[in-house]
């Protein structure tokens, strides 16, 4: 039988597959932070249970953490706590953490890939449910809940229910500046924030093909915005360039066995799925949300939408009510909404190429006035390698704050956050109500989107710079 | 877990679609490192005025809905975050029984690990029972989940589906580890042969 890539993972991590009961799967990489494990190591200890591999484990500390200042004690004692807390559930379990005094520091999704520690063909799983990025790399990745965590540490498997398969093609030629996260959110916007739900989605066309690993990762993490449990990725030359010699990467006689193994990965040809979308990459142009979820987003060079230009009445409903909660009129040029904030960072868009083509955008421009605009590299490694190429020194000099790694202003848990009626453009990956700090308008763009923006005050089309 | 007995109770309306996990509990409250008291945050920003104060405008406020434990709302509940403190605020809140057409994917399974019954209706059926609900505020409907029925006084009662697997959980409360664990020696089974499959990830 033709199989697509999932069913190949789902088929080969099946432990028990019994009537009346969930199938159980074997998990091969367990990703943690902070926020979504202490209750799972509580969980443990009452049970007298024990972590099944603590190897399989890697963790950080990144939603809680401050972006500057870190030499100064953390001010919220709660978080304080909750990354104390951390560090001793670690050592008591002979795991694997790199803390904020760790050279390899960083927001999870961004770290893991850098040191190799997820491979095609595995099933990794993370209280996050960001870890859909992973799935670049073409590994099961999928987030689960805290109840989860605890499962996957005592019995390093978890009961699962088998997914629906969905195709995204994505054919064609990009136009200039339009990115991985152009074509996420404009998914998103098409098939809705649940048009996802119970899929796993694989990522296939030529405009796939010719999106470096970390605009994979970008497409990828943003699966679960679509709804969908997983996005995918084949792996190909790319995949394995990016792996070969980094620190858990299969090395000497195990790469050549490693290498064949992630061959065998890719959908079959025929394989059958159960959904097809398809777009094309040409008509994808820069985007932005206007809205308050991930699917109301529009080109750069649209307007904001009226309400009545929805036929489905729950669809209309939102949209009334997100445009009162961003301070919106419907017909409002996308290029005249004025902005306060700039975030560039995250998971989703806080890797060395973000910087690069971000860092390309804001050079010799200044912030406009009125506006702030910080940049926070998603890892350490991905903050040294910037200022070895002197893009720290670009966005200093347009006016932007450098600071320190972590997931900062995507959820504002650690104290970036805008204040009520503010209005920022992010490269993050949600624009829910209050995600940035209650009160606070987000708008989604790409980190060459949100450059352009911080210069002028407001969006502009870049493909028009 | 607590075994998810039939009940007759309140049942509260949220008309409102694609209510994501920051609005179920928002960030500021995950800080914390036990599982129990957040029932008080539950919808923290929509619940209460900047100075604390209850907002009257927001449903779960009204005086009927006091004491609910069925919570019925639009499409698409929970999308977002995979942060289990949703249910957890949800449970502590109170409500033990969600009715929707559509939930995210994690927080679905989230829910039944926590003694959540999550129950999917078709469009035809929610809209039914929200206009019950609006019209005759307090209204109280009974849940049975060993028979997958839920009755209704204004005769709007329907069955529902749901996997026998988590109806077995949720009815005897029982642990998901403790029932994987059965099944250890098939793990080690399967780890062995993982090793000999796959040498490069066990060293």
């Amino acid at each position: 039988m033709k199989k697509t890539m999932y069913e190949k993972i789902w088929d080969s991590h099946l432990v028990v597959d019994e009537a009346g009961q969930a199938p159980l799967l074997y998990v091969d990489r367990h990703l943690m932070h902070e926020v979504t494990s202490p209750q799972a190591f509580e969980g443990l200890r009452l049970s007298g249970r024990k972590v099944r591999n603590p190897h399989s484990i890697l963790a950080t500390m990144d939603h809680c953490v401050p972006t500057k200042n870190r030499d100064l004690p953390i001010a919220d004692p709660i978080a304080k706590k909750q990354i104390e807390t951390m560090a001793e559930n670690c050592l008591e379990n002979g795991l694997n953490l790199y803390d904020m005094k760790n050279p390899n520091n960083g927001v999870i999704h961004v770290v893991v890939p850098e040191h190799g520690f997820v491979h095609p063909g595995m099933v990794v799983v993370c209280g996050d449910s960001h870890t859909a990025t992973h799935g670049a790399f073409g590994a099961l990745a999928f987030g689960i809940g805290t109840s989860e965590v605890e499962h996957v540490m005592a019995t390093q498997t978890l009961p699962q229910k088998k997914s629906k398969t969905m195709q995204v093609v994505v054919n064609g030629a990009l136009s200039k500046y339009a990115s991985a996260k152009d074509i996420a959110l404009a998914i998103t916007g098409k098939i809705g924030t649940a048009g996802g739900t119970g899929y796993v989605i694989e990522y296939t066309g030529s405009a796939i093909r010719e999106l470096s690993m970390e605009g994979r990762m970008t497409l990828c993490n943003m699966a679960i915005e679509a709804g969908a449990r997983a996005g995918l990725v084949a792996p190909d030359e790319k995949t394995y360039e990016y792996l070969k010699g980094r620190e858990f990467a299969p090395s000497g006689q195990y790469w050549d066995q490693a290498l064949a193994y992630w061959k065998s990965l890719p959908s079959d040809e025929g394989a059958v799925f159960d959904a097809v979308v398809t777009l094309d990459a040409a008509d994808i142009a820069p985007q932005v949300s206007w809205g308050t979820s991930p699917e109301q987003v529009a080109g750069v060079d649209s307007v904001v939408p009226a309400p009545e230009s929805f036929a489905d009445e729950t669809k209309r409903k939102a949209c009334e009510g997100a445009l009162a909660y961003m301070g919106l009129k419907p017909n409002t040029k996308i290029t005249d909404i004025a902005i306060d904030y700039v975030f560039i960072g995250s998971c989703t868009n806080g890797r060395i190429e973000d910087f690069r083509i971000a860092a390309e955008v804001a050079k010799g421009t200044k912030v406009a006035g009125g506006v702030t605009a910080i940049a926070v590299p998603g890892s350490y490694h991905v903050k040294q390698q910037a200022e070895a190429e002197g893009l720290d020194k670009i966005f200093i000099d347009a006016g932007w704050q450098w600071r320190e790694p972590g997931c900062s202003m995507c959820l504002a848990m650690n104290g970036d956050e805008l204040t009520p009626g503010q209005r920022c453009a992010s490269t993050s990956n949600r624009n829910f109500e209050g995600r940035q700090g209650k009160g606070g308008r987000t708008h989604l763009v790409s980190p060459a989107m949100a450059a352009a923006a911080a210069a002028a005050g407001h969006f502009v089309d870049i493909r028009k710079l | 877990m607590e075994p998810y007995k039939k009940h007759e109770s309140i049942a509260a309306l949220m008309n409102r679609s694609n209510v994501d996990t920051d609005q179920i509990i928002p960030k500021q409250f995950l800080k914390k490192v036990e599982r129990s008291g957040f029932g008080q945050h539950l919808f923290h920003d929509w619940r209460f005025n900047d100075d604390g104060s209850d907002n009257p405008q927001f449903e779960l406020n009204k005086p009927a809905f006091k004491g609910a434990k069925i919570l019925v709302v639009g499409d698409n509940f929970g999308c977002g975050s995979s942060r289990e403190h949703a249910p957890w605020a949800i449970a502590d809140y109170g409500f033990n029984t969600i009715i929707s057409t559509s939930y995210a994917d994690i927080f679905y399974n989230n829910c039944f690990k926590n003694g959540i019954l999550a129950i999917k209706v078709d469009k035809a059926q929610l809209d039914k029972l929200m206009a019950e609900i609006a019209a005759n505020e307090g209204v109280r409907f009974v849940v049975d989940l060993e028979n997958q029925q839920v009755t209704t006084p204004g005769g709007n009662s329907f069955s529902f589906e749901i996997d026998p697997f988590r109806k077995g959980n949720l009815l005897s409360g029982l642990d998901d580890i403790g029932l994987t664990l059965k099944h250890v020696d098939k793990i080690t089974q399967y780890e062995q042969q993982h090793k000999q499959n796959f040498p490069w990830l066990w060293v």
